[in-house]
């Protein structure tokens, strides 16, 4: 294993005196040529970490280190300027009196005049500009303007490039086909790439491994697939979609729950909370031979290749997607069987409440 | 004119904003012709003697430097201001901004009537403390009294455009490697490149027609030596010819601005503000920003408010209120008119300019301005010898004077009509022809109500600068009129300082008064 090449340790800041830290403790170490994404939903600190690593906010305890040179941790941070890490703006912040060349020949200016062109039209080829090059930024599309302001942080060669929500103001349909250009890209330079997002789907499918934030605190670290089928606490496994979570006695490897008798991912004795995926459940038709009282199917949405199913039971309401044969209606009794193991969260049972799955949304908003 | 305007575009201006906006044209345009053509009239060898005269040089010069000198002052106060109010976390950063734009209150002849009454051996200074220094006159007293009274205007663009600007801007700059310095000079400054400019274009034009400030100064410019020539040595050819040459110097200042403006175009890209984040801790830098900031007070409100409380005090035989009482009445039967007239016209016109932005509405919104752009002495000329040889019925007259003031400060209330007019969407007055309105009656019941707050606003900065006027009302009011600051300006001028006060003092509290409320009502929207 290389040296990581971004070391953060213990970062924390405190905007003010009575609220707790808005980033507080955090942890976490990139290697070189990763893609590597802090999401959390906004307020969580995410952007401020990343501004800390910048430069461009102060840290008020933490260290961070960048190719074995320490950037903050000794009183002494390196100016952002000395920095050597490149930055995209969520709003770009093209400078508006420059033309597309200028801009991104900005971070070049100690270079000679032949070798500072070549590199700009390098760089505005890579990203597919060099028609626009003369062109001012209002004259450039959303998208191409993004495009600019990645040219304009690639130009300077930086050991680590910095994204702040580098999507978040496309429109759904560029937004798709830019993160994979942009991947592509900055996978074909080698470059290591820290991306700040709320957007769960973006950091599961642009990130090499993320780490989830929630009120300035890390709560999970691992690849986009560790963390999304194994959840460690409930914020994460609802904050990476949806999810129906239980109450277990688990002995073993196996839990009693309201399901009946499911499968754990790992051994473990006593009370436990476990997330079951909409994906991992199905539905079984009932008679009156079960031994379990049935659900009745309260909602369906047909959505081409799958089924989004809501059954009611007595005490609450389930989220079960199934593939497109299942045929059940709304009114249909039914009941719920578990496909994959239960994810063994490490909160504790009584503090979530346990309910009917909310939207993604309404966790984001809430938080 | 309705036909060459529709051969302009299909969607025809409405006859009814059009005429209004034509007629202002007009108004200002013919009596600005006349004067040029009064010029020409001159003889060849008397127009050689005319041209070639020392004293035009002299003039020319003192005009410039006097020019250069007050936009470095309003630069050094204005620039601090402004960075402070926008950029930083100061507490009480309102007050700043009052600091900033009370001084508007304060006419540059009010402020050098104040800073000759200050020094010298009978000053206010000498009876406060014993301590007699020299009095300020000549070059740089103009230059202070000019620059206290007019750096608000410099200082208001610059906060705007520095709080229009994304910070995350200069964040990308460092991030790019360059350093504070770098990143002011290459990222910040250019972007305010628009603001300083126009700031420096409104210092300027008023300093070219500044008449009051620097006759009490005694210091010779252009505006001064009209009124000389036209008042006391009636050579009606050569001050034209003045007028003339300071049009030409104007119109030199405005193609120079037009062209250093043109290749900057400023647009926000992207739409992110981080807001307060970018904001930046004084520490204990904040106390040499509040020494600077009760400096910039102290002289430019204080001082001229202490002096003339002061002198108040040193009235001959007890203060005359009466004279002031009837001062005041003058002054407002000129202003208040005046007011309504400019409100009244400047609809139309921001009407136009926003609704219809064709080619021949910009040049008939451009000529609107063009009366405020003249100095005041070159249109007051203008506007006497054109009555006086065609339209003696109203030479010297009150209405005269009324309708030149709303002319040349119709101008300032475009502004704020036309800002109230960029929030009433189009589609509303669509929306009421769909339910039967005319255009007229859509204009009435949908728009106006919405730009009645904008017109107020508008109505307000006339009546406020006409309170102020100076020169028109010098050339063009009937004789025995008395405003408030003729009568401050008459009587400094013979350093009667003590029988000035108390019209300063009123106008002084009047002005005050409206400057707070302006700034107040733009707090609490």
């Amino acid at each position: 294993m290389m040296a990581p090449l971004l070391e953060v340790n213990n970062l924390t800041k405190r905007f003010d005196r009575r609220l707790p830290p808005v980033v507080n403790d955090v942890s976490f170490a990139i290697e070189p040529g990763e893609i590597f994404a802090l999401l959390g939903p906004s307020g969580c600190g995410k952007t401020t970490s990343l501004r800390m690593v910048a430069g461009l906010e102060s840290v008020d305890s933490g260290r961070i280190r960048m190719g074995g040179i320490l950037l903050e941790g000794n009183g002494k941070p390196v100016p952002a300027e000395n920095r050597g890490i490149g930055f995209v703006f969520q709003d770009y912040a093209l400078f508006p009196h420059m033309t597309v060349n200028r801009n991104v020949g900005f971070g070049l200016r100690r270079l000679p005049r032949d070798e500072r062109r070549r590199k700009v039209r390098r760089a505005l080829d890579l990203v597919g500009l060099k028609a626009s090059a003369e062109a001012m930024p209002f004259e450039l599309s959303g998208g191409q303007q993004q495009r600019v302001a990645l040219a304009r942080a690639l130009v300077a060669e930086p050991k680590l490039i910095l994204l702040d929500e580098p999507f978040s103001n496309l429109d759904a349909v560029l937004r798709e086909t830019t993160r994979v250009e942009v991947r592509n890209l900055l996978k074909s330079t080698g470059m290591t790439t820290l991306l700040v997002t709320h957007d769960q789907e973006e950091a599961l499918s642009f990130a090499d491994r993320l780490v989830v934030m929630n009120e300035g605190r890390i709560e999970q670290t691992g690849t986009p697939e560790e963390v999304y089928n194994r959840p460690r606490t409930a914020f994460v496994s609802r904050f990476l979609g949806r999810t129906n979570l239980i109450d277990g006695e688990a002995r073993g490897c196996m839990a009693e729950t309201v399901l009946g008798r499911i499968r754990l991912d790992r051994t473990i004795w006593g009370r436990v909370l476990v997330s079951l995926r909409p994906e991992h459940l199905t539905l079984r038709p009932w008679d009156e031979r079960a031994n379990r009282p049935p659900g009745v199917i309260v909602g369906r949405a047909f959505k081409g290749h799958d089924i989004t199913y809501r059954i009611r039971f007595p005490d609450r309401e389930w989220l079960v997607h199934t593939d497109n044969r299942t045929q059940f209606q709304t009114g249909d009794r039914a009941l719920l069987a578990a496909l994959e193991p239960g994810v063994v969260l490490d909160d504790p049972p009584d503090s979530v409440a346990v309910s009917t799955p909310p939207e993604p949304a309404e966790i984001a908003a809430g938080a | 004119m309705a036909v060459w305007l529709k051969s302009w575009r299909e969607r025809r201006a409405p006859w009814m904003f059009v005429l209004p906006a034509a007629l202002v044209a007009l108004a200002t345009l013919v009596p600005l012709a006349y004067l040029i053509l009064q010029a020409l009239d001159a003889e060849g060898q008397a127009l050689r003697e005319i041209l070639w005269r020392r004293r035009n040089l002299i003039l020319f010069w003192n005009t410039l430097r006097l020019v250069v000198g007050v936009l470095l002052v309003a630069a050094v106060i204005a620039f601090p201001l402004a960075w402070l109010t926008a950029r930083t976390r100061l507490p009480w950063r309102w007050l700043v901004t009052m600091v900033g734009v009370l001084p508007l209150a304060i006419p540059g002849y009010v402020m050098a009537y104040a800073l000759l009454g200050l020094g010298g051996n009978y000053g206010a200074l000498a009876q406060w403390t014993g301590w007699a220094p020299p009095r300020l006159s000549g070059y740089w007293g103009a230059v202070f009294s000019i620059g206290l009274y007019t750096f608000p205007y410099l200082f208001l663009n610059l906060r705007t455009a520095l709080m229009g600007m994304d910070p995350a801007q200069e964040d990308a700059a460092r991030c790019l490697g360059a350093g504070s310095l770098e990143t002011f000079f290459r990222v910040t400054l250019p972007q305010l490149r628009p603001a300083i400019l126009a700031g420096s274009l409104i210092i300027g034009l008023y300093v070219l027609g500044d008449f009051g400030a620097v006759a009490l100064m005694r210091f010779e410019t252009f505006s001064q030596a009209i009124y000389t020539q036209y008042a006391l040595a009636y050579d009606a050819v050569y001050a034209s010819w003045l007028a003339l040459l300071l049009l030409v110097f104007t119109g030199a200042v405005l193609v120079m601005e037009a062209r250093l403006l043109r290749r900057t175009l400023l647009h926000k890209v992207g739409s992110g503000n981080r807001g307060k984040l970018g904001l930046l801790r004084l520490g204990w830098w904040a106390i040499p920003a509040w020494f600077f900031i009760g400096s910039v007070f102290l002289a430019s409100v204080l001082v001229p408010v202490a002096t003339i409380v002061s002198w108040l005090f040193q009235y001959p035989e007890g203060v005359r209120w009466v004279d002031a009482w009837s001062a005041l009445r003058g002054s407002l039967t000129a202003s208040v008119p005046a007011a309504f007239i400019a409100g009244a016209l400047a609809l139309p016109i921001a009407y136009l300019g926003v609704r219809y932005p064709t080619r021949s509405t910009r040049v008939l919104e451009r000529s609107a301005y063009l009366a405020y752009a003249t100095p005041p002495l070159a249109l007051a000329l203008a506007f006497t010898l054109f009555t006086y040889r065609f339209l003696p019925g109203i030479y010297q007259t009150l209405p005269l004077l009324i309708g030149v003031c709303a002319l040349r400060y119709m101008a300032e209330s475009v502004g704020p009509i036309r800002s109230a007019l960029y929030q009433a969407s189009p589609r509303m007055e669509e929306a009421a022809r769909t339910l039967g309105c005319t255009p007229l009656a859509a204009f009435f019941r949908v728009i106006f109500p919405l730009v009645v707050k904008g017109l107020g606003v508008g109505t307000a900065l006339v009546f406020l600068s006409v309170m102020k006027e100076l020169p028109l009302t010098f050339l063009l009011s009937p004789l025995g009129f008395e405003t408030l600051a003729l009568n401050v300006w008459n009587f400094a001028n013979e350093a009667m300082y003590a029988e000035a006060a108390p019209y300063a003092l009123m106008l002084l509290v009047i002005s005050l008064l409206f400057v707070g409320l302006l700034l107040f009502r733009e707090r609490s929207t």
